[in-house]
């Protein structure tokens, strides 16, 4: 029923997802506000990491309070008006009358009080409810890595750019902060223990080669380390700190004192020689990192940003575009081989059987000892450089 | 979107789907008047950073066939599809289900909890959402909690329901109230309009436009449950479609490039999944249950006695939610189904490895098993699900005995496994198992089906391509379901109770159709199965022992069809419920031995692993 193309090409190239692990690369941070607000930079002006980019109010919490029922017509709430002591967009204060009535000289008087400070936002005389609106909330975004205003968004934010090296870890936890790159394992295959962090670390974005445990990130915490970056986490471990079993990979807003990455995956890890060089030759520089994952809608990677000076050639960015040919490096993320750093050899095009017995696309990939492997493609990922 | 050729003019049509983890591109041709399956591809969905433009991701699928079949479609300064076919190149229609990006999310409200509210449920999963959470007035939390949540859900869109016409109005806009005063946001960006469809009383539509009008992108439809024993979901339905491609799609990155490509409207691929279910169950007018086990989501339908109903868990999946289903499941339900040794912290982080790099497939036979036992679990949760959704419309006064009422307070689903007459598959994992017997007892495990019931399932994946398909081009997409897409599993035949292991069960005797007569006895715990052929039949004469029952009662004889397949006819003598021995050892034995008695896996790497 098939009729595959008789002497079909062998493939050149292949679309493949991929982590960024460059050494230098203009990079763009998009900031902004979730409504539109105030902008307080220009294009041009060199910011830092902490710089206020905009500004804005988000509406405040509201309270609905069944007035009609509190002075006893809910049955009948279209007569709400009459009792109303305030009217919509009116300022109110918490425990102010808002409504109510006096008769018989007061001897007959009830009142409904606000329970909060805010505005009178509506009177429902279908419901019978009014909704009192809290102060709105200040919400504002910082420029969260040194650089230049690249361009404005009118009264929602900036671009911000800055020539950096850039590191994408696969996961991690906890929102963005900053820090000095700190190396505290000698090689990425070992592992940090408790004892080795003190509190030198503090404010620190430390290295912890293939493992962070929960003792380490307890330890880590106390001190005051800003993040921690290892090649992997136990699963268990990182749901025991947050406190619940991690369901779908979205993050980002947890509170456990740090943000944390990895950058290999769940369980022991190495940490790929390459990431573990570059955040070496960085040691001492201030990091920009952010814990968010999100997996799904708009992937976001949790993603380290060391701002430097280096001049590099800009016309090599983006070798992802290019997809993977013969020579493209690409890291195995799934067993057998899990981890491996290899290089490309082939892209048959082919489906070729594997140990499972199902026929899937596959590359065929030189490992570091010399052996050419075949694995899925689904099971590999570009690293750029 | 040009104007396409007469269907009967028609020679090529290209389908995609745009998942979660991957995009599914499936070529059809009509030869000799016949229009077939020709060729498919596939490659990772490009909804993410940095590409964000699904198209890309189109279009490398696309270039897959092109590979695979010389066949050029793309057109080449990258603007899309070719199309018409002028002979040479080029598609003469190109139709796109989409479920990237989360798919539909929505966030439903009622005012009843197990009445309208429950409606507005149906009527978003019918329509191919997912939804985030119902709200209603008696769902048991305060007002200022239901106000945090909304603020907080940023769903894609709100559907509204509320009070029968000419009944409660009060109440209704009191939840309206609430939903206004949340000031919801969508989830593809703050500043966007949330569409929101009002499917409430309608003696109070202008109240509600009143009060909801500035804020949303109103809808006002046909009251969802006009009288408390009517429940007519499909004008919601409708506008959700309509608001979803016009509020909703157009945000999703790269969608309105795609949107421009084809010549039908982008379905959420639930909705294209489910139209295929549907018409299993017209074509063979029979009960039916299907699934749709994705990466993010677990999809169950289920058509009964005529009535459809779609249920979507949207956290139950085979790589995104992967852990989710861990998580829900417990990990001794997932390790009681593996017949080797393997430490609690390898699964848990393979299965979280998993949901970080959702596009790997297993490459070795420990992990295809690994996923074949999680599958089990999502399948099992997600018809939990279902059976919560595919109830009798409550509120209604029904003239009961107390027997009856007794029973239906134990259980309201009027799903029973011994009325579901075929089972239906589709999803990555099921459609792509190595051989199609791993998926037929995954499911099989899962669902636990009773007495007789024929197993389809999708070849490689195109249901819901030609759901779509159907929709413009019935006589096309049916020709292709039946000759290439539903694949005839067989039949699994499967008392009702339980036994000590060894104990008889049953005895089935098969009348093969070359007459040969197969006589087979059938003890406590075992499973088999025997060869039959697709689109062959035999008559199955089936009688249970004492404690067991194959549809008319304990011990009592019953004579069926059964169908072949792929597999062939399996006879399942492992109890309802299943049965599983408590004892670790002497579990891992049990299903060893059912692994082999269907031939499973490859033996020697199987053996390998114990």
């Amino acid at each position: 029923m098939t009729t595959l193309k008789e002497n079909a090409p062998k493939e050149e190239h292949a679309y493949t997802p991929g982590l960024k692990v460059k050494r230098a690369m203009t990079l763009y941070k998009t900031r902004q506000i979730p409504i539109p607000g105030e902008v307080y930079v220009k294009e041009g002006d060199i910011v830092d990491y902490d710089t206020i980019i905009a500004r804005t109010y988000v509406s405040g919490d509201p309270e609905i309070i069944k007035v009609a029922a509190l002075l006893g017509f809910a049955s009948n709430p279209k007569d709400l008006p009459v009792y109303m002591l305030k009217k919509v967009g009116d300022k109110v204060s918490k425990d102010e009358r808002i409504a109510g009535y006096s008769t018989l000289f007061g001897l007959l008087k009830k009142w409904v009080t606000s329970p909060v400070d805010g505005t009178v936002d509506t009177i429902s005389n279908i419901t019978g409810q009014v909704v009192i609106r809290g102060a709105p909330i200040p919400v504002a975004v910082k420029a969260y890595i040194p650089g230049k205003v690249a361009q404005i968004l009118p009264n929602i934010g900036a671009i911000v750019a800055t020539n950096a090296a850039f590191i994408q870890g696969i996961f991690g936890i906890g929102g963005e902060t900053h820090g000095k790159v700190k190396i505290a394992v000698d090689s990425p295959g070992d592992e940090l223990t408790p004892d080795q962090i003190t509190t030198e670390d503090k404010g620190t974005v430390l290295i912890c080669g293939s493992l962070a445990t929960l003792e380490v990130f307890k330890k880590a915490a106390e001190v005051g380390v800003s993040c921690l970056v290892s090649g992997g986490v136990r699963y268990q471990d990182i749901s025991t700190l947050i406190g619940e079993a991690i369901g779908v990979a979205i993050t980002g807003q947890e509170e456990v004192g740090l943000t944390y990455i990895a950058t290999e995956g769940f369980g022991k890890m190495r940490m790929s020689q390459r990431t573990f060089d570059l955040l070496k030759q960085f040691e001492g520089h201030l990091a920009s990192v952010n814990g968010a994952t999100q997996i799904r809608a708009g992937v976001m990677r949790p993603e380290i940003i060391i701002a430097h000076e280096e001049s590099f050639d800009q016309t090599s960015d983006d070798s992802l575009a290019g997809g993977m040919i013969p020579g493209t490096y690409v890291r195995i993320i799934r067993e057998p081989f899990f981890g491996a750093i290899c290089k490309v050899v082939n892209l048959p095009v082919e489906l070729q059987q594997v140990e499972t017995r199902s026929y899937v696309r596959v590359v065929e990939v030189e490992l570091d000892d010399g052996r050419i492997v075949t694995v899925p493609r689904a099971n590999v990922e570009i690293i750029e450089e | 979107m040009l104007t396409r050729k007469a269907n009967e003019e028609m020679q090529y049509i290209l389908a995609t789907d745009v998942g979660s983890t991957t995009t599914k591109a499936r070529f059809f041709h009509k030869k000799d008047g016949e229009w077939r399956f020709l060729v498919a591809g596939e490659a990772p969905t490009t909804v993410e950073a940095p590409y964000e433009d699904v198209t890309r991701g189109v279009m490398n699928a696309v270039s897959e066939v092109e590979a695979l079949t010389g066949h050029r479609i793309l057109a080449p300064d990258g603007s899309g599809i070719i199309s018409p076919y002028d002979g040479k190149m080029g598609v003469d229609l190109y139709c796109t289900t989409s479920s990237a990006g989360g798919g539909l999310q929505m966030m439903v409200a009622g005012l009843i909890k197990m009445m309208t509210a429950e409606s507005a449920a149906r009527a978003a999963l019918g329509a191919g959402a997912i939804v985030m959470d119902v709200i209603s007035r008696d769902d048991g939390r305060r007002s200022y909690q239901k106000i945090q949540l909304i603020r907080n859900l940023r769903p894609d869109m709100i559907l509204l329901a509320g009070g029968m016409d000419g009944g409660e109005q009060k109440n209704v806009l009191e939840i309206a109230e609430l939903i206004n005063t949340a000031e919801p946001k969508a989830r593809l960006g703050a500043s966007f309009e949330l569409p929101l469809v009002y499917a409430g009383n309608k003696d109070i539509r202008d109240e509600i436009q009143k009060l909801m009008g500035e804020r949303f992108a109103l809808n006002m439809v046909d009251n969802l449950r006009p009288k408390v024993e009517i429940e007519n979901t499909e004008s919601a339905r409708n506008a959700i479609h309509e608001l979803f491609m016009e509020h909703v799609m157009s945000h999703a990155p790269g969608y309105t490039g795609l949107m421009k490509w084809t010549d039908v409207p982008i379905m959420p691929t639930p909705a294209g999944e489910g139209i295929a279910m549907q018409l299993i169950a017209s074509t063979y007018k029979r009960n039916v249950l299907g699934v749709g086990l994705g990466g993010a989501t677990t999809n169950v339908y289920s058509v009964v006695d005529g009535r459809f109903v779609r249920s979507v868990s949207a956290n139950l999946g085979m790589s995104y939610s992967v852990t989710n289903v861990l998580k829900e499941a417990g990990i001794q339900n997932i390790m009681r189904w593996l017949p080797f040794k393997l430490d609690e912290e390898e699964v848990t982080g393979s299965l979280a490895n998993k949901m970080i790099r959702p596009t790997t497939i297993p490459q070795t036979l420990k992990d295809l098993i690994v996923e074949h036992s999680i599958a089990r679990e999502a399948l099992r949760l997600g018809l939990n699900h279902h059976k919560t959704l595919a109830t009798r419309l409550k509120g209604v006064r029904t003239e009961r005995s107390v027997g009856d009422m007794f029973e239906q307070a134990i259980e309201e689903t009027y799903i029973k496994m011994m009325n579901i007459d075929i089972i239906a598959g589709t999803g990555g994992l099921l459609s792509h198992a190595p051989w199609r017997g791993q998926s037929m007892l995954v499911m099989t495990d899962a669902f636990q089906p009773e007495g007789v019931t024929w197993v389809f399932q999708d070849s490689v994946f195109m249901m819901p391509h030609l759901g779509v398909l159907s929709t413009v081009y019935r006589d096309a997409a049916w020709n292709i379901f039946d000759k290439d897409c539903l694949v005839r599993v067989g039949t699994v035949i499967a008392p009702v109770g339980t036994a000590n292991l060894g104990d008889l069960a049953m005895t089935v005797e098969l009348t093969m159709p070359n007459g040969q007569i197969i006589s087979e006895e059938l003890n406590f715990g075992e499973i088999k199965y025997i060869e039959l052929p697709e689109r062959q039949e035999a008559k199955a004469v089936i009688t249970p022992t004492r404690r067991f029952d194959v549809g008319d009662g304990n011990g009592h004889k019953v004579e069926k069809t059964a169908m072949g397949g792929v597999v062939g006819i399996v006879l399942d003598a492992r109890g309802r419920p299943l049965y599983l021995p408590p004892e670790e050892s002497q579990r891992k034995e049990l299903l060893l031995k059912w692994f082999k008695a269907l031939n499973l896996y490859p033996e020697e790497e199987l053996k390998e692993l114990i």
